[in-house]
């Protein structure tokens, strides 16, 4: 038991989580960290899907690791993702079809998530199953993280609401000169408010600031 | 005509893969710190995407639709199949141009592999899926392989102009003096979000 939760397995963990975060450190999935996150709710969906994706294909390529030939892993890997993103699609359109239209494409995007490819091919192929499983958990809601921050600031501000429930459009509140700020909701304000958790970050931990 | 020129200049202003949808961001960030090597990436992309789109229309209209030749809804299928597509066409191409033209291999070769997971080409794929259904009139509406084709290169044409302009950005940028936490990825990212807000001015445009 004690193996199964060595200190590496420990890091595997959590260290996606903080200083090794998939998309303020390492530059992965920003595509759909940016697209979906004008709602807390589609983002909530959103790192719940790629968290399972992530930790599902990371188990399954690494039990295949052995066996595929090292000239088509590329295509392994896209098709053993593609599969697990189509299930999770129709799972999504029968049981929560009107999130699943607000995030439109970006569910298939997924395939294409630099995350997925970035683990299966950084880990996964050289790990065993549960460091793997580890590892894809971790990461994924390291991402999930990032996308949960993003989504609370850019849906109080923007339109005045949490999960859809009133917060701040009050008479009250707009007497005293308060309004919500539509920009918000626009695409550039996701990339302004990430770039603001990454100097929040890399200012707290000078390891990782950039010469 | 008009539809085309119209789908044309939107899909390269209006529905900006970069500043409207954000896809294609990993590979965007990572090579545009040079605008040489920032048009190659460019290039591959818009070729990569002129090539794959038509086939994945033909696809999704001829085989996987009801209406299509085997008569059953296979739509679900679509993912893998398209990601299929665009695996085996990126491997094609490049050893088509490795074959015969070298010079060419040598300034996109390091960036084809690349192409196949970049989400600009998917995401492409996906959008025209849902233009499909779309009713004729609207401007937005996918009709044949001519307005795909169209709707491809557009797309390419307005990702290869967003990255050429961040890579000038950011060359220009190495002479300044950005705060160290900021430096290198954070300013990059405020400076693409300034720039998706110049482009938002193209939003308002009737066609």
């Amino acid at each position: 038991m004690s193996e199964l939760f060595s200190k590496k397995n420990k890091e595997a963990f959590l260290n996606p989580l903080g200083s090794n975060n998939p998309v303020t450190v390492q530059v992965l999935g920003i595509c759909s960290a940016l697209a979906v996150t004008a709602q807390l709710e589609p983002a909530i969906v959103m790192g719940i899907s790629v968290t399972v994706i992530v930790a599902m294909a990371n188990v399954i390529i690494s039990l295949l690791r052995k066996t595929i030939p090292n000239r088509i892993r590329i295509i392994v890997q896209l098709v053993v993702v593609a599969s697990l993103v189509t299930i999770v699609s129709e799972i999504l359109k029968a049981f929560a079809y009107d999130v699943s239209v607000q995030l439109s494409v970006y569910i298939g995007l997924i395939i294409t998530n630099c995350i997925l490819m970035g683990r299966l091919e950084a880990f996964a192929m050289q790990n065993g199953p549960w460091e793997s499983l580890l590892d894809g958990i971790g990461n994924g809601l390291g991402y999930a993280k990032i996308l949960v921050i993003v989504a609370f600031f850019r849906e109080l501000l923007g339109s005045g609401t949490l999960f859809g429930f009133n917060i701040l459009n009050y008479d009250a509140v707009n007497n005293a000169g308060y309004i919500n700020n539509g920009l918000m909701l626009m695409p550039p304000m996701a990339l302004i408010i990430v770039a603001c958790i990454i100097w929040w970050q890399r200012a707290h931990n000078k390891d990782l600031q950039e010469k | 005509m008009e539809n085309l020129l119209s789908l044309f200049v939107r899909s390269i202003f209006v529905d900006n893969m970069i500043f409207a949808f954000f896809l294609g961001m990993c590979s965007y960030l990572a090579v545009s710190k040079t605008v040489k090597t920032a048009i190659g990436l460019g290039i591959a992309v818009t070729f990569v995407l002129v090539v794959t789109l038509p086939v994945n229309y033909l696809l999704q209209t001829k085989v996987l639709d009801v209406e299509g030749i085997l008569g059953i809804d296979l739509t679900f299928l679509s993912f893998i199949l398209f990601i299929a597509v665009i695996a085996g066409i990126v491997q094609l191409v490049e050893m088509v141009v490795e074959k015969y033209a070298p010079a060419l291999y040598s300034q996109l070769g390091i960036f084809l592999p690349l192409i196949a997971v970049n989400c600009a080409i998917m995401g492409a794929s996906l959008f025209m899926q849902q233009r499909i259904g779309l009713d004729a009139t609207d401007p937005k509406a996918i009709t044949g392989i001519g307005s795909a084709f169209v709707y491809a290169l557009g797309s390419g044409i307005g990702w290869l102009v967003a990255i050429v302009a961040l890579a000038a950005v950011r060359e220009k940028m190495a002479y300044s003096n950005v705060p160290a936490p900021l430096r290198g990825l954070g300013i990059t990212f405020i400076v693409v979000g300034l720039m998706a807000m110049s482009f938002m001015c193209f939003s308002g445009l009737k066609l």
